[in-house]
Parts: structure tokens; C-alpha cells; sequence
């Protein structure tokens, strides 16, 4: 059963095994274990980062494709939901129209992009992608009318998911069973779905094939795989689930903009997430996203307590400063190529399949 | 490197006197007519001749400013078969170094005599090159040499230096955006009949057209540049015959990085603001002049360059919200004409 689940792709290694189950139980009752929106709020883009990285990691880490599209695919899906719902009265017809309208864009932009792109080198690809995005996020901004432009758009969602909404007038476990928790369990059950649905893909002979085309492009053309085929259909359905993702994070935050859906921090985020978590390694999202998210909402009050103690030294403090959190995981993404090409799952399950 | 096998001679060539001269190289002409071909063609659409030309100025000098930003990383490319997705950062980190000189220097900035304020401005090139030329033989050093033949490692570590070095760069010059004024003597604009002429772009646009012919005569008049060609041409070739290949490419490199540094100080001087984050905004428009171009075509890369620039000029004036998405519109429709870039290097 636990098995057929995970589709044969066990952890394989006890302390990754136990990291997983810890992570998984904190998402699956973080409403119930702490108090206050913070929390709650870090809970649910841990949920969406994994979904967001594993889809990033079935192009990089499985069919070693360099895609810097990948956010535009995350707020194409955040911003179909987000219009969608930005009408008077928000209804789920308005959310659902919104999200088939975002997922059929999407496949079509994957498909030029793809057909356009995958049959240069990974280089060229690479560029094309990042040129293409940053053009997509600029228009994004630019059409203020209709995205709402740089401050982006606040919508509000159906009655069911309102923070005001009582599904039962008593409360369990000491929490309201409110519309935010309601929002909650739908982002965690549809994130633990594509996850799922991802781990599924990536044991499935298509994913063997992925994994060959990455291994050697060349060998996997001429055992009779048309390789063409199977990286633009890898580069659909990981920017489908990354669109998905972004429906999800665009119904929890309640907000679209082009910073937090579009941006390329975000792109970055995600690169940094898949590398240091291990690619190649579905679980390898799960450990890095959570690792992330809680530096990128923890990490920075920790710096500050521990500043003043350094206020003297000049560039030390500076370096050590809240803001400049990311240098320090910058750094780490480098050692990490050099030194763990597979990243923390990938040293944990002690297998290096080195290139 | 991947040995090249000799292409085969069509069959006339072969048996020929042995002193006849080898066949000329075909020169390809159609990329270099594109640059003025749209610059007529522009004339109609633009209606009055003084804006035509005010628009044609101001696209050149952006086109030169980007020029001299992309043609290190594709010089870089061209020779090492290394993409260096950090050549923002070269950008940025010129750009700030250039600070150091023109900020203290403030009075000479302010000062009403043309040859201070353009030796101020020299200097703080100066620096700005030495600055990043230093930093790219570092960044080869420590970053690109242990992964060189591997394209994703490439692009994924340059990526991370890219990372670093812009939160650097909030370390050492602070976090707020910087303002970085004009000499007092480049500001403003000549009036020419009717059109009006910005200083500045004039200077840009010497400066561009100064370091391309520098690097045309470098790259085709000098041994330097006779070894280089060939390096790429054949690397074991050039090391059997006894030169260091190896050296030549991170001068090389540290070359390039100079050239991104001297175009951030003129790129920063032209937004008149520095902020860390300008080395990965710049990098789209980097990129897409180097693929217009073709990988690792100096030429190309000048076309390119220009040609955006004066494509996205003409198109804020003409149409503003095309404006937003003309280089793509450009980039595609140069990839749908010709796949690999205006001047394609067939081999790669």
C-alpha cells in the first residue's frame, strides 16, 4: 500500500525517512499545532514550493533540461484563478473558468516555447527561457488595466473559504473550523495530490526515459526514443502542475502580483530549493522547500537577535545583516554544485550517481 | 574540446597549382544591411526628420552601451564555450566601482570644463575595468574551472555567483539605490536644426564604436588575436605548436569581465541610478542581443545590439505598449530567418 503510494521510490534512508514524515505531519496538522496566521501562512507555501520545485525538478533534476520559464507558468495558473475571482461576486465558476482558461494558456506556451526551444542546446535554451519570462513578467506589469500592474490584485474568494465562514459553530482541538482552514486542507490535499501524481510520473517509464534522455541524449535517441517527444511533453506537464500550483497560491494568499508570482526571486528561489534539496530527487523538494521557506520566514529574525552582538565589526555586521540572508544560501548553492551534486537526499541516501 | 575532422575539399580544389590561392571566404552581407534597411524604412513611419533622428541617436547609443555589455560574454563564449549566466554581475559590480572614483571626485564632476569632467569619467572607467577584470580572473579562477564541458553545471554555478555577488554588493556599497549623476558637461542636449541630440548618447556612441574597432583590430591584426582565433579553431593545435592556450583564455575571460564592467559604469551614468538588483536586468537584454547574434559572433553581437536598440526605440515612439514586447518580436523573428543567429558559427 505505502509502497503503491509512492510508487516504489521509498526514502531508502532512515534519516530521510523520518525528515519526511516529520514534514509531512507539521503540514498535515500545522493549523492544530500552532496558533496565529504566521505560521499557518509558512505551513501553506512550504505546501506550494514543493509542488512548485518537484515540477522544476522533473525538467532539471530528471530530464536535465535549464528552464527559467517556470515562474511565468506559476503565475499564468495564479493569475487565471485571481482574475477569475476579481469579478463582484466572486463564485467558483468565476475561480473555475479563470483556471481552465490559465491551464490551456499554458499548454500552449509550453508547446511553442518547447517546439521553439528544446531543439537547441541546453545553453540556448536556457537564455530563450529567461528572455521569454522576463518579456512576460514585464507585460504582466505593464497591462495595469487588467492585471492590476506592479501593486498587482487583491480578490476575494468564495463564501465557503472567507475567514468569516463556520463550517461548525464548535471548535476542534482548540481552532474554529473556519474558511482559512478550509483553504488550508484544500491547498495541502491538492499539493499532496500533484506530489504525488509527480512521484507517480517520474517512476513510470516516462520517467525512465526522462532520466535516460538526461544521461546521455544521444544513446536514448538511438535506442528508438524520439527525444523531442518526450522533453516537450515533460516541459507541459511539469509547467501544467507548476500552473496549478500557482492557482493554489494565488486562492491562499487571496492576492496576484507580479513580484511574488512572476518575479525572478522567485525563479532563483526555486533554483536554489531544487539544488541544495538534491536534484533528480523528487524528495528532494520537500526537504529544501521546507528547509527554505522556514529560513526565508525564520532565519532573518534569528540574524537580527544575533546583530547587535556584532554592531562593531564593519563588513562582517553588514554580511550578517536580516536582508542579507540570501548571500549565505547563495554560498551554499555553490559549495553544494561542487561538493553534493545530488544535495541533502542525495547525501543522506548515500547514492552518488556522479556525471 | 571535441576534435574537428577537416572538412572534405569538393573535388575541383584538390588537384590545383599548388600556389593558387585559397577560396575566398563568402562574405555574408544581408545581416550587416538590416541596421540601416530599418533605419529608412523607419523614416516614413516616423513622419518628421528631426524625431527620426533624435530616436536614431538615442537607439545607437543604447545599442552601443549594450554592445560593449554583451560583447564580453560572447567573446567569452566564442572561445571558452563558457556561458557565464554572472555577466550581470560584472555589470553591476563596474557600475559601483565607478562610484568610488566619481562620487569622491564630486567637485571635478561639477566643475564647467569638458576635460575634467571626461577625465573624472575616464578614471572612474579605468577603475571600474581593473575592478572587474580582476574579479573575472577570480570568478574563472575559483567558479567556471572546475566546471568547464559541462553546460548545466555552468549555467547553474554562474547562476549561484550571480547570487552572491549582487547580495555582495548590498554588503559593501549598501542596499539603497545609488544616484549617480552626469558630468556637468554632458548634460543636456545639442540642438541640430531641429532635432535635439542628449550629449551623452554621443559620448556612448563614440565610446561603442572606439571598443568595437578595438576589438576588431585585435582580434584580426594581432598575433594575440591570430592565436585566439585559432585557439578557437583548434586548441590542441595551438598548445602543440607551444603556446599557452590556457593562459590566453583567462586573459581572455578577465577581458570580457573588463568590457561588462566599462559597459555598467556607461549603462549606470545613462540611468543615472545604480541598484544591486541591475546586473540580472540587464542580463535579458544581454541575452537576447548574444542569441540575435548568434553564440559567439563578435559581429553579430554588434548587429544585435543595435538592432534592439533601435527596434525598441522606434517601437516606444510608434506603438509604447509594443514597445514592451519588441525584443522577442525581434528575437523570433530573427530565429525564424535565420535558427542560429544572425552570424551563426556553423560548427557549434
Amino acid at each position: 500500500m505505502i509502497n503503491q503510494l509512492f510508487s516504489g521510490d521509498l526514502p531508502r534512508s532512515r534519516v530521510l525517512g523520518a525528515a519526511l514524515i516529520a514534514v509531512f505531519l507539521g503540514l498535515a496538522f500545522a493549523p492544530f499545532l500552532t496558533s496565529g496566521a504566521r505560521p499557518l501562512n509558512t505551513a501553506a507555501t512550504i505546501c506550494i514550493y514543493i509542488v512548485l520545485v518537484a515540477s522544476y525538478d522533473l525538467l532539471l533534476g530528471y530530464t536535465g533540461i535549464v528552464s527559467f520559464a517556470h515562474t511565468m507558468f506559476f503565475g499564468i495558473g495564479a493569475y487565471g484563478v485571481g482574475l477569475g475571482l476579481s469579478g463582484d461576486t466572486p463564485g467558483w465558476s468565476g475561480a473555475a473558468t479563470g483556471l481552465v482558461l490559465a491551464l490551456m494558456l499554458t499548454i500552449v506556451l509550453a508547446l511553442i516555447v518547447g517546439l521553439f526551444a528544446l531543439r537547441v542546446r541546453a545553453i540556448f535554451y536556457a537564455m530563450i527561457t529567461l528572455a521569454v519570462a522576463a518579456s512576460f513578467a514585464v507585460l504582466a506589469s505593464q497591462l495595469s488595466d487588467f492585471t492590476g500592474g506592479e501593486d498587482g490584485k487583491t480578490f476575494s474568494v468564495p463564501e465557503l473559504l472567507s475567514p468569516g465562514f463556520r463550517l461548525i459553530e464548535n471548535e476542534i482541538a482548540g481552532r474554529a473550523i473556519d474558511g482559512k482552514l478550509i483553504t488550508y486542507y484544500i491547498v495541502f490535499f491538492g499539493c499532496l495530490l500533484l506530489f504525488l501524481f509527480l512521484l507517480r510520473l517520474v517512476n513510470s517509464p516516462f520517467g525512465r526515459v526522462l532520466q535516460a534522455i538526461r544521461e546521455n541524449e544521444f544513446r536514448a535517441e538511438a535506442l528508438g526514443y524520439r527525444t523531442m517527444v518526450y522533453r516537450i511533453w515533460a516541459n507541459c506537464l511539469a509547467a501544467l502542475v507548476a500552473a496549478l500550483a500557482g492557482a493554489l497560491m494565488a486562492l491562499w494568499l487571496r492576492y496576484v502580483g507580479p513580484k511574488t508570482m512572476l518575479g525572478f526571486e522567485v525563479m532563483t528561489d526555486i533554483l536554489l530549493i531544487v539544488v541544495i534539496g538534491g536534484m533528480g530527487t523528487m524528495y528532494g523538494a520537500v526537504i529544501g522547500a521546507a528547509l527554505f521557506i522556514v529560513a526565508q520566514n525564520y532565519l532573518k529574525t534569528l540574524m537580527a537577535n544575533s546583530a547587535p552582538a556584532l554592531a562593531g565589526i564593519p563588513i562582517l555586521s553588514d554580511a550578517l545583516h536580516p536582508d542579507r540572508w540570501m548571500l549565505w544560501l547563495g554560498v551554499l548553492f555553490v559549495l553544494s554544485i561542487y561538493f553534493f551534486p545530488t544535495g541533502i537526499v542525495g547525501k543522506l541516501r548515500g547514492t552518488v550517481h556522479s556525471k | 574540446m571535441t576534435s574537428v575532422l577537416p572538412p572534405t575539399l569538393p573535388k575541383g580544389i584538390l588537384p590545383a597549382a599548388p600556389d593558387a590561392a585559397l577560396p575566398a571566404a563568402r562574405r555574408d552581407i544581408a545581416p550587416l544591411l538590416l541596421v540601416p534597411a530599418l533605419m529608412l524604412a523607419m523614416l516614413p513611419l516616423v513622419g518628421s526628420f528631426p524625431t527620426w533622428i533624435t530616436l536614431t541617436v538615442a537607439g545607437l547609443a543604447m545599442g552601443m552601451m549594450i554592445f560593449i555589455m554583451s560583447s564580453g560574454l560572447t567573446l567569452v563564449f566564442g572561445l571558452m564555450d563558457v556561458l557565464n549566466f554572472g555577466h550581470g554581475a560584472f555589470v553591476a559590480v563596474g557600475a559601483y566601482a565607478a562610484t568610488m572614483v566619481l562620487l569622491p571626485m564630486h567637485g571635478w564632476l561639477e566643475a564647467d570644463s569638458l576635460l575634467l569632467n571626461l577625465g573624472v569619467l575616464g578614471l572612474a572607467m579605468l577603475v571600474a575595468m581593473l575592478v572587474t577584470a580582476l574579479l573575472g580572473w577570480a570568478f574563472e579562477r575559483v567558479i567556471i574551472m572546475p566546471v568547464y564541458g559541462q553546460h548545466l553545471k555552468q549555467i547553474l554555478i554562474t547562476m549561484g555567483g550571480m547570487i552572491v555577488a549582487e547580495q555582495l554588493i548590498s554588503v559593501i556599497w549598501g542596499a539603497e539605490h545609488i544616484a549617480l549623476p552626469l558630468p556637468a558637461s554632458l548634460r543636456g542636449a545639442i540642438v541640430l536644426g531641429d532635432a535635439a541630440i542628449e550629449k551623452y548618447r554621443l559620448v556612448a556612441v563614440a565610446v561603442g564604436l572606439v571598443v568595437f574597432a578595438a576589438m576588431f583590430l585585435v582580434l584580426n591584426r594581432t598575433k594575440i588575436g591570430l592565436l585566439i582565433r585559432a585557439g578557437v579553431e583548434n586548441r590542441e593545435m595551438v598548445e602543440a605548436l607551444g603556446y599557452r592556450v590556457r593562459r590566453l583564455f583567462v586573459a581572455v575571460f578577465a577581458a570580457g569581465s573588463a568590457l561588462a564592467g566599462l559597459g555598467g559604469v556607461m549603462w549606470g551614468l545613462y540611468k543615472e541610478t545604480l541598484s544591486a538588483s541591475m546586473g540580472s536586468e540587464v542580463m535579458v537584454m544581454i541575452f537576447i542581443v548574444i542569441i540575435i547574434g548568434g553564440l559567439g559572433s563578435v559581429g553579430g553581437c554588434f548587429i544585435g545590439a543595435l538592432l534592439m536598440a533601435l527596434v525598441a526605440n522606434y517601437a516606444g515612439f510608434l506603438a509604447p505598449k509594443l514597445a514592451l514586447v519588441s525584443n522577442i518580436g525581434l528575437m523570433i523573428a530573427v530565429l525564424l530567418w535565420r535558427p542560429a543567429g544572425l552570424f551563426s558559427n556553423a560548427r557549434r
